[in-house]
């Protein structure tokens, strides 16, 4: 098997990515900051370079490389097509905010390019070892760039508390992989699978051990309880910095849980649906009932990650095609209202500089209508509401568990959006029913105004168009998962 | 006319939103002359969108159950598909919708001067998706119109309501949000039991009898509060009072509707059972609304609050009708609704005259309007009149016909549902007396001027409508017996044949 997989093409596109990323560091170094923009657009061009590749090249053929741990098949195709919008975008917004705040560093797209690249090793694993370098990869990366503003106590803080939570999260990985490892003598997924099906089950080690690694993966999908470095993290980095955290790092980390799980542990699923039944719950719950209470809005942004992650996991917690199926539609509508959002937050600006409370966005119905109705559409869209994206997702994770027979689990979900809808609710009341605070400056580049343009036309009605082909390219990656 | 006919139903709900585009790239220098521009092709609109819901209304074969005007296209899988269509229990619900929206918008002529663009956007966008309730034959888009609808009322209520709009804007939204998701899960279960989402094959499908109930209390969580049914009313009187005055004709007009259309098109067909066993449950809140709301509604100080409550004692006559589950409740009920629809619109049009004049709803503040504002006066008092259901006015048929269904069913329900129609005279005459009649002693009430031509324009069709259904009820009636009918002989076995002959005769021949 492991003869007549030397090629390398199925990884093709990680590799140009790495390469390309060392190249570009280079540049960077010789250069100096001031080549910023340059890199910038050289990175962005390579992610669309990486992502046509992935997809002529690759395609959706389920192919193994690298003595099984590194896997390609749709379900990869799909979820790393999600990843390079996030990190694309993400580069994409920054340019502005980042050279007014004096951190306009090359090193930023060079960061994401690597994050980037963990993202996609953490999608292709098919071992609990490759799992793990792509994880670590992504997550020093992103520690960095938390702390990018270094000068700045936030964002110093925010990297530290990231880095040293993750630390743990990372060690009770390791811990959890060690102990299924001693249990049954493999990492790799396939090889699991198999000899973890039959009649006695799974040693008592192995669901100890998957356990810890449920609780590590948590940690990095920012479920609870395991969610505590979220809020902290997504106010005290750099605003493009935390729309970065919110979209592509959880598509990833997401797929990963789930690769991990359908297809390592499809002979434990009665164990570790439990599990993902509390986490997406009690996700869901913190992420409603917390977040009513903020005032910051990077904050409540975090608290309604939270929330949707939970809403997410819905759909594994189903544990059928459907359910990652659902998941798959969920997380990519998930990352257009998210990177749409942050966009938006990106755009409140005044003349001393950024501001992140929701009352300064305080009668922008009246001063700026456009970007209003946008951040309605993400709010209404985050919220579920019909009419707009968010409700397509909600609507096939939740279609997901009825299937499955968790019904409980559904009604408890919609009644949490029902309460996460009030703050959502609450931004568009301070938008358009309060008096105005001042107009925002403007200024914040066509490249922001884009971003938010385009996630709010995908989320408005505009969806109802788009939605089938979305759900065909998720079932045709769901489908080339094992079941 | 073909092409016409076949879409019809899609052409009704394009239109608005062609109009609010339109709304978008109207621009004028002078903002007085650009806010008459909107205006205008906001009524333009609603009219052609009016004047195709008759094209609806004579085009309908009363003959048949069947759906008509009926549009299908693929839309998500194989399973969810874009699909309209109307019978006879919702296709006058759609020309309700079409004939109140051009006296919204005439009602907001001159009350409305702020954001004038937006307001009719919101309300042309709101018609849209009222015609997709009451036209969906998709349960999936159904539910996609039943809650997207709430979007554009918020805002409506937030942006131009009263002082405390802000506690109703978000009251309502949630309370009926709760209700819905609840409703939301029951969907999804009878999606995955039936294989469908198409609502002429859900009807068709038989759910095993104790998954029913549970079904019927999820539809009954959403309908009820939409209704609104006591003791979920809680959300309406705050909605009404706080809500502009075109917000609350529609909010009292249309909205208020879709929950008995919901009980018609949903819970009896699809969970036949469970309706018959729970109709005790809904008899009770229905009489205790009616009875407990009226007294409320006795001692209001704010006249919009008092017709919110009015509303809530009319909508349990509705609920009581509709579970009777015979020919005269139902068509009673649905009588009750559409007249409802246009006469609490009507009074709180009345309301809105005298606030854009003195800007208080207080009753005290007013009093002896009989002397100064005659035309005004009798208008009112004919809608009270309509309210209170005096023969020959469109709300005697209703409340007529359901409680001669009632009688058929249980005497005490009739009792018990009649003492509603005596209160209701006790509030609406108690009002009358107090804002119309009395001595005319405020000096701001003295010189408040008659109705203006706009006004006297908004309230003929209503005045005409109204007598219309009191005396020639068969218009109305007529389309919607085949489809009562079918609704009772195909889930409930009841012979309608002999029934719908006889009794319903009694009204029309009167």
């Amino acid at each position: 098997m492991n003869g007549e997989s030397l090629s390398l093409l199925p990884a093709l596109p990680e590799l140009i990515l790495a390469i390309g990323a060392m190249a570009l560091l280079m540049l960077g170094v010789f250069q100096g900051d001031k080549s910023y923009k340059q890199v910038a657009n050289l990175s962005i061009l390579l992610l669309l370079v990486c992502a046509v590749v992935m997809i002529n090249q690759v395609g959706g053929e389920r192919e193994v490389i690298f003595g099984d741990m590194f896997v390609t098949d749709a379900f990869a195709v799909f979820a790393k097509t999600l990843v390079y919008i996030g990190s694309a975008v993400a580069i994409l917004i920054a340019g502005k905010f980042l050279a007014e705040h004096n951190i306009a560093k090359f090193e930023y797209p060079i960061l994401v390019l690597f994050a980037t690249l963990g993202m996609l090793i953490m999608i292709s694993a098919n071992n609990l070892m490759s799992l793990y370098v792509g994880l670590e990869l992504q997550s020093l990366s992103l520690y960095v760039l938390a702390a990018m503003n270094r000068d700045r106590l936030r964002s110093t803080e925010a990297g530290l508390k990231y880095f040293v939570l993750g630390a743990l999260s990372s060690g009770m990985l390791l811990y959890g992989i060690s102990l299924i490892y001693g249990f049954s003598g493999t990492t790799d997924f396939d090889v699991l699978a198999t000899s973890l099906q039959g009649e006695n089950g799974a040693p008592i080690g192995v669901v100890v051990g998957l356990v810890f690694l449920l609780s590590g993966l948590a940690f990095k999908i920012s479920a609870v309880p395991f969610h505590m470095w979220t809020p902290d993290v997504y106010e005290g980095s750099p605003t493009p910095v935390t729309a970065f955290f919110a979209a592509a790092p959880k598509v990833a980390a997401m797929a990963l849980l789930v690769r991990a799980l359908i297809n390592g542990f499809p002979g434990l699923v009665v164990e570790w649906q439990q599990v993902i039944v509390f986490v997406s719950i009690a996700s869901m719950l913190v992420g409603s009932f917390v977040a009513l209470v903020q005032t910051n809005i990077k904050r409540l942004m975090a608290y309604s990650s939270i929330g949707h992650i939970g809403y997410a996991l819905v759909g594994l917690a189903a544990g059928t095609q459907d359910g990652v199926q659902a998941l798959l539609v969920y997380l990519a509508i998930y990352l257009t209202m998210t990177l749409g959002a942050f966009a938006a937050i990106l755009s409140m600006r005044r003349s001393d500089g950024m501001v992140e409370d929701i009352e300064d966005l305080a009668g922008l119905s009246t001063t700026n209508l456009p970007m209003a109705v946008a951040i309605s559409i993400f709010m209404f869209s985050l919220a579920g509401i019909p009419l707009l994206a968010g409700f397509f997702g909600k609507w096939f994770v939740f279609l997901a568990a009825v299937e499955a027979g968790l019904i409980p689990l559904a009604v408890i979900g919609f009644l949490a959006s029902v309460v996460a809808c009030y703050y959502y609710l609450r931004i568009v009341k301070v938008m358009f029913f309060d008096e105005s605070a001042g107009a925002f400056e403007g200024g914040h580049g066509q490249a922001v105004s884009a971003v938010i343009g385009v996630a709010a036309a995908v989320n408005s009605p505009v969806s109802f168009l788009l939605i089938w082909p979305l759900v065909g390219a998720a079932a045709w990656a769901a489908g080339s998962l094992l079941f | 006319m073909s092409f016409l006919q076949n879409n019809l139903l899609s052409l009704m709900m394009i239109m608005p939103i062609l109009g609010a585009a339109i709304l978008l790239i109207i621009r004028h220098s002078d903002p007085d002359i650009e806010k008459r521009n909107i205006r205008q092709v906001s009524l333009l609109i609603t009219l052609i969108t009016f004047v195709m819901s008759l094209v609806l209304w004579f085009g309908f074969d009363n003959s048949t159950a069947e759906f008509q005007f009926v549009e299908q296209h693929a839309w998500i899988g194989d399973d969810i598909s874009y699909y309209i269509g109307v019978d006879g229990i919702s296709m006058l619900f759609v020309v309700l919708t079409a004939f109140l929206m051009p006296i919204v918008v005439l009602a907001s002529w001159d009350s409305i001067q702020d954001r004038v663009r937006e307001y009719m956007i919101a309300f042309l966008l709101l018609e849209t998706l009222m015609i997709g309730v009451f036209t969906a034959l998709d349960i999936f888009l159904f539910y996609i119109f039943f809650e997207g609808g709430l979007i554009p009322m918020y805002l409506l209520i937030g942006i131009w309501g009263g002082v405390n709009r802000i506690y109703a804007s978000f009251k309502f939204f949630l309370y009926t949000l709760l209700g819905s998701v609840l409703m939301l899960v029951a969907v999804m279960y009878m999606y995955l039991e039936a294989g469908t989402t198409e609502i002429p094959l859900l009807m068709n499908h038989s759910f095993d009898v104790d998954v029913q109930k549970w079904l019927w209390l999820a539809f009954f969580a959403s309908f009820a509060v939409k209704m609104p049914m006591w003791p979920v009313h809680t959300w309406l009187p705050d909605a009404h009072v706080q809500a502009p005055t075109g917000g609350s004709v529609i909010l009292a007009g249309i909205l208020l509707k879709m929950g008995g259309y919901g009980f018609l098109r949903f819970s009896l067909p699809m969970l036949p059972e469970a309706t018959i066993e729970f109709s005790w449950l809904v008899f009770t809140l229905s009489i205790i609304a009616i009875i407990v709301t009226s007294l409320i509604a006795l001692v209001q100080e704010d006249i919009k609050k008092l017709i919110a409550y009015s509303s809530v004692a009319h909508m349990g006559f509705v609920t009581i009708g509709v579970f009777l589950l015979n020919v005269n409740g139902i068509e009673g009920a649905i009588f009750t609704m559409l007249s409802h629809g246009v006469v609490s619109g009507a009074l709180f049009l009345c309301v809105g005259v005298i606030y854009d004049r003195l800007h208080t709803r207080e009753i005290s503040r007013y009093g002896g309007l009989a002397v100064n504002m005659k035309i005004y006066a009798t208008i009112f008092v004919l809608f009270s009149m309509a309210s209170i259901g005096l023969p020959g006015t469109s709300g005697f048929v209703g409340e007529f016909l359901v409680l001669n269904g009632s009688f058929a069913y249980n005497s005490w329900i009739a009792f018990l549902a009649t003492t509603g129609v005596v209160l209701g005279a006790a509030y609406m005459l108690y009002l009358v007396r107090r804002l119309i009649f009395g001595e005319l002693d405020k000096d701001d009430v003295k010189a408040m001027p008659d109705l203006s031509l706009r006004e006297k324009l908004i309230f003929a069709p209503l005045i005409a409508v109204v007598l219309w259904m009191g005396i020639y009820p068969n218009s109305f009636l007529d389309p919607m017996h085949a489809s009562v009918n079918a609704l009772l002989e195909t889930h409930f076995l009841t012979d309608t044949s002999h029934a719908a002959a006889d009794q319903i005769g009694t009204p029309a021949g009167r």
